[in-house]
């Protein structure tokens, strides 16, 4: 092939925050035609870069060269105008605002006829949807659609992607994999940012790694494997997470019966008869693309919300299900919510104060409504030592924390306190390979002391490899669970979908 | 002029200072900003408006100038909830506080001394039709002013590109800062627009609801239309009915005690405030679960990060 | 080049202590402009207002005196505030509590009743003031209602109530038609420290308050539990804190010292209960409470500087002909300065380069 120009030539790309250096020095060329990967473990700086060409960020040094011609965004204003285009991670919507306006709010020229460009560009590509309707209405697959539809209404000449199948069934990621072959035979450039090999190999003709901001190595993925993609990213070996030897006992810690509740919100999702048992020894995990309703479960397990029946959730054999969070602490449950600053931490108070969030029925850490603060400090010290938390000082704020020090910490408050039963939810999500390999590890060894362990996750590959047992979230209904050995992604892939034959034939295989 | 006549035209005037500074209001909060501070704006407005007409003999200075005042402290509330992101709540607080305490200073020189009211302006042929002509054609400038108000805030919020984008931001400040829209312009003209309302409003008061100054002659006002914009559920439309509900329970409450119906005056007096309450707390219910009509951002701070 | 706000790693502590100082300066700087400017010797007015009151005994009560309802009423808000929710109706429980207390009073006037009139007046004013603050603080829990606004409309309630009550039923018949009901006995007040002064009995129990809060806020669980339901609502239902629970409880709490704040008034200094009871101390004390951090030592300490100010503004007016309402100007001011000083302890200001608007560069 002749040489190419590129069509974005990125060079020396640094960003610094304080001390912080979130990118070092990155060069990157995407050229058109191509599907360029952008590969790291999170924290590695890839949506800081992204950000950048996107003009959502001002560098601190390097430059952009765009066409030829030396680029200097003042907002992503400018990077539209051009012809660059971003699909976000979380997306960038506005939940009372209609798809049309949504996507109006998009785009720099005039908003007359956007109903009708928008139908053209959805049939275009296939990306059904509907303008007039608002947009919390709309579910998590077609939420992206609309980000999507929005930035290919401007005609991009480069579209990167930020982790677009998160949030998706397999079979919406296919999906989206047609369109972005369509984009890339159209002669558009894409910038695919992702952490799963399988997915970039298929998909991806270059990919670019990433490792603590600075630029490691460039490769085409189809001739690497996961494998060595992996040890690339993380730059080492990474301990292998040892499975606990098969310790279940028979009788059950955890029991759901027939758990039905009612949303609290109007685009909440009801759970239908939710039902499920988890052996003490046993790792359970629950499958299924966010919004099935794995946030309402969550919380009428912990009891933030409460079970419409005491027997609907069962602990240690005794009904809880009307009663507080703090109440099933006492009995020996334990909790990590999804995310990390707000809902399991107070975000600008202390780690010892954190602890005594958790711990404060039952911690030794009041006494007749006295706090102590010598335990309560002594709960990080322990915690700090046992899962080997990184921080600046003795008891900082938990926001300083960075990701996967603050989930070890949350994790581990949790775990020193040795629960009969662990429910956890995302135990890795946004977490370095390092410290998810740490967790992963403490969530099999509590589980191997006898405690039963409730994993709710959306990553496939960490439940195949912690979980004994799985089970799949769709639209508020579980599963029958399967011995993990009998899940295969394809039918796993199918229940996340809500295929009913599937549903059936897993029904038929717990009860045979 | 009969009695029923004389009422509908005291509910009109009465509730357009009303109108004035809740206008101004929604449009703030509609960017998902809470400025507390329409009370402190108003009574300058008051303030400031009646000493410029006073000392220039003219109603258009006066009300500049009560809408330059109200401008001012709002731009003092910008400054520091958005330029240095301080609790909105806290601030606003203070904006009323330094309102009164400055509206008494500039007032004090002019208490007792009168003006001349804001004449009615009389829209040829139409304003002789019988009861219907006076109330409808034949009110002062402000009251126009007010309703052409809203109508232009209806058109711009729901018909023009900045209006959307005005939503967009009270929505979701930080999906608005992605896209590249500057939100913090937009909110700091959102502020500047409301105190000018807020201003204007309290300046009716003296120019033309009772063509003298009293120290704290807003009575609570500008709370009440910070209440009017969470009956109105944040949609211009139903602004105008709550102000002239609250204009009508003030005046009836008025007449009320004159008619020697034994109920203690201060009772009747208290009617508007209760009112109000009553108001928050049936349309908060009713509301209950359902999706909030508030901008989603209201009074959350925003730090952009770059 | 322009100002950009950055978000700090971590509270800066130095800022934190000095943040109330810088502020109290810059008010100071800004007073000296407006005295100027309403053409008053800066320095002489200074003087008059915080130096003055210092120098004699007298004034120096009047101080304590003046700051007694200011603390306890501010200790109240700083625990609704610190909560994250805004009780900005302390003046009308204020109100109520010496409404509910003198009731007592004038039921007993002129019998012969014994010491347990003034104990019981106190524990009225505080139940008055508790009731009065949890309609407020039900109409938010149970509908959700602002209570701002709810506890606002409830102030020019209540003063229109006090109104009717000290012109109507409880008015002294032998009180020449003033609207005020008669003298309390000497059991129906509350007792002066030294003899011949006015300081009296509430300032020992405001200081008593400012301990118990301490205790609270710092070292017990319901404590915690404030300060974790307002800086993080989902956190604090994750730790099993009740939010519904806590904001009644600070509520009754707030509204409870408030009520005690204006019996102990009523019953004391002024002796007998009348319309303007009360120098707007329900929003003064919210200044009190902002500048003194949310902190009950920092609220004592305010407490005391805005009573100075207060009688320094009395002051003034008499000898330098300033007007009274400059002293309001004054605490606007100084609560403007506080929280904008604050805002430094989260954020820091940075200049950063602008850009043009331009999609491509020089280059």
């Amino acid at each position: 092939m002749a040489a190419r120009e590129p069509l974005l030539r990125a060079t020396g790309i640094t960003k610094l925050y304080g001390t912080f250096r979130a990118n070092d020095s990155v060069d990157l060329d995407l050229y058109r035609s191509e599907i360029h990967a952008l590969l790291g473990e999170n924290g590695a700086g890839k949506s800081t870069f992204v950000k950048i060409v996107y003009g959502l960020i001002q560098p601190s040094a390097g430059e952009l060269v765009w066409m030829g011609r030396k680029l200097d965004l003042a907002g992503p204003a400018d990077a539209r105008a051009i012809g660059i285009g971003m699909v976000f991670q979380t997306f960038s919507l506005f939940e009372n605002l209609t798809v049309a306006e949504n996507v109006a709010l998009g785009l720099t020229e005039s908003f007359a006829g956007i109903s009708a460009r928008l139908a053209e560009v959805s049939r275009a590509y296939g990306l059904q949807l509907d303008p007039k309707r608002e947009v919390w209405r709309l579910s998590v697959g077609e939420r992206q659609r609309v980000e999507i539809v929005r930035a290919l209404m401007q005609d991009p000449k480069l579209l990167i992607l930020d982790e677009p199948t998160a949030v998706l069934t397999p079979a919406e990621a296919n999906q989206l994999f047609v369109v972005l072959e369509q984009l890339k035979s159209e002669g558009r450039a894409i910038l695919y940012i992702s952490h799963k090999l399988e997915e970039v190999k298929r998909l991806c003709d270059q990919a670019t790694i990433l490792r603590a901001g600075r630029k490691v190595a460039i490769c085409d993925p189809r001739r690497e494997t996961a494998a060595s993609l992996a040890r690339m990213m993380v730059g080492g070996e990474i301990g292998e997470v040892k499975a606990g030897a098969d310790r279940a006992s028979a009788a059950p810690r955890l029991v759901v019966q027939g758990l039905t509740l009612e949303p609290d919100d109007p685009h909440g999702v009801r759970l239908d008869q939710v039902s499920v048992e988890v052996r003490g020894g046993e790792i359970l995990g629950i499958a299924g693309v966010a919004g099935n309703g794995q946030d309402e479960l969550f919380a009428a397990l912990s009891g933030e919300r409460p079970a419409p029946g005491a027997g609907a959730v069962l602990i240690d054999g005794q009904p809880v299900g009307d009663l507080s969070v703090t109440e099933r602490r006492k009995r020996g449950a334990a909790f990590v919510p999804e995310e990390r600053l707000g809902h399991a931490t107070a975000p600008r108070m202390k780690l010892s104060d954190n602890a005594l969030l958790t711990g404060h029925a039952i911690g030794g850490m009041v006494r007749h409504g006295f706090i102590n603060k010598a335990a309560m400090l002594a709960v990080v010290d322990r915690t700090s030592r046992a899962f080997d938390v990184r921080k600046a000082k003795r008891d900082p704020e938990a926001a300083n924390l960075s990701g996967g020090n603050l989930q070890k910490f949350i994790v581990g408050r949790e775990i020193l306190r040795e629960p009969g039963v662990l429910i956890v939810s995302q135990p890795t999500w946004g977490v370095d390979a390092g410290a998810a390999a740490t967790i992963r590890q403490a969530l099999i060894d509590l589980a191997g002391r006898g405690s039963a362990v409730l994993v709710i996750s959306q990553d496939l590959d960490e439940l195949a490899e912690i979980a004994d047992r799985i089970a799949v979230m769709f639209h508020g209904r579980l599963s029958a669970s399967l011995l993990v050995a009998e899940a295969s992604r394809e039918k796993l892939g199918l229940l996340m979908g809500g295929s009913s034959a599937a549903r059936q034939e897993t029904s038929h295989a717990a009860c045979a | 002029m009969g009695l029923a006549e004389a009422i509908i035209l005291a509910v009109v005037t009465a509730s357009t200072p009303l109108l004035l500074a809740a206008a101004g209001e929604l449009v703030v909060e509609r960017a998902g900003v809470l400025n507390l501070g329409v009370e402190g704006m108003m009574i300058m407005g008051a303030a400031c408006g009646f000493a410029g007409a006073y000392l220039t003999g003219s109603t258009l200075i006066g009300a500049l100038c009560g809408i330059a005042a109200g401008m001012a402290l709002s731009a003092i509330f910008a400054l520091l909830t958005l330029g240095l992101a301080v609790n909105q709540v806290a601030t606003g607080l203070a904006l009323t506080i330094l309102g009164i305490g400055l509206s008494g200073l500039i007032g004090a020189g002019f208490v007792g001394e009168k003006i001349v009211p804001a004449p009615q302006l009389h829209l040829p042929l139409l304003s002789n039709l019988p009861f219907a002509g006076r109330i409808l054609f034949a009110q002062d400038a402000f009251v126009y002013l007010s309703l052409a108000l809203i109508a232009a805030m209806w058109w711009f919020i729901y018909r023009t590109r900045w209006g959307l984008v005005l939503r967009a931001v009270g929505d979701n400040h930080a999906s608005a800062h992605a896209l590249g829209y500057p939100v913090l312009t937009i909110r700091t003209c959102a502020v500047l627009f409301g105190g000018a309302c807020a201003g204007l409003g309290g300046a009716y008061l003296p120019l033309a609801y009772t063509p003298f100054f009293i120290p704290g002659m807003t009575a609570g006002r500008g709370w009440i239309a910070l209440a009017l914009v969470v009956f109105a559920s944040w949609l211009p439309g139903r602004l105008v009915w709550g102000a002239y509900l609250f204009g009508a329970v003030s005046i009836l409450q008025l007449h009320a005690q004159g008619a020697g119906l034994g109920i203690p005056s201060q009772l009747m007096s208290a009617l508007p405030y209760l009112a109000t309450i009553m108001v928050l707390v049936v349309i908060s219910r009713a509301r209950g679960s359902a999706r909030s009509a508030a901008p989603a951002s209201l009074g959350m701070v925003f730090v952009p990060d770059r | 080049m322009r100002l950009v706000l950055e978000r700090r790693a971590e509270r800066s502590t130095t800022i934190a202590i000095a943040s109330p100082l810088i502020a109290i300066a810059l008010t100071l700087v800004t007073m000296t402009l407006l005295f100027a400017l309403l053409g008053k010797s800066p320095v002489a007015a200074l003087w008059v207002y915080f130096i003055d009151p210092l120098t004699d005994a007298y004034s120096l009560q009047e101080i304590a005196v003046k700051a007694t309802p200011l603390v306890m009423i501010a200790l109240g808000l700083s625990l609704c505030y610190l909560a994250n929710v805004w009780n900005i109706g302390a003046e009308g429980q204020f109100l109520i509590g010496a409404v509910a207390g003198s009731w007592l009073a004038v039921r007993t006037n002129g019998t012969d009743a014994g010491h347990w009139v003034l104990p019981a007046m106190l524990v009225l004013g505080a139940l008055g003031g508790a009731l009065y603050a949890l309609i407020p603080a039900i109409c938010k829990v149970r509908f959700g209602a602002s209570e701002i606004l709810t506890s606002l409309m409830l102030v020019y309630v209540a003063d229109l109530f006090l109104d009717y009550l000290v012109r109507g039923p409880w008015r002294d018949p032998k009180g020449y038609n003033f609207p005020t009901t008669a003298e309390f006995d000497p059991v129906a007040t509350v007792p002066v420290l030294i003899e011949g002064g006015r300081l009296h009995l509430g300032a020992i129990i405001a200081l008593a308050v400012v301990a118990a809060a301490s205790v609270l806020l710092g070292r017990t669980i319901k404590g915690f539990e404030i300060r974790v339901v307002g800086a993080a609502p989902r956190a604090a239902r994750f730790g099993g804190f009740n939010a519904n629970q806590l904001i009644l409880l600070t509520f009754a709490v707030s509204g409870a010292l408030a009520g005690l704040a204006g019996i102990i008034e009523v019953a004391g200094p002024i002796g007998h209960l009348q319309p303007g009871i009360s120098p707007g101390y329900g929003f003064t004390a919210i200044i009190v409470a902002f500048l003194g951090r949310l902190h009950p030592l920092g609220i004592l300490i305010a407490g005391l500087f805005l009573a100075l100010t207060f009688i320094g503004g009395e002051q003034a007016q008499i000898s330098m002909r300033i007007p009274l309402d400059l002293t309001k100007v004054f605490q606007g001011i100084l609560l403007f300065y506080v929280l904008a000083c604050d805002s430094l302890v989260l954020y820091r200001i940075r200049l950063m380069p602008t850009h043009h608007r331009a999609g491509y560069g020089t280059g």
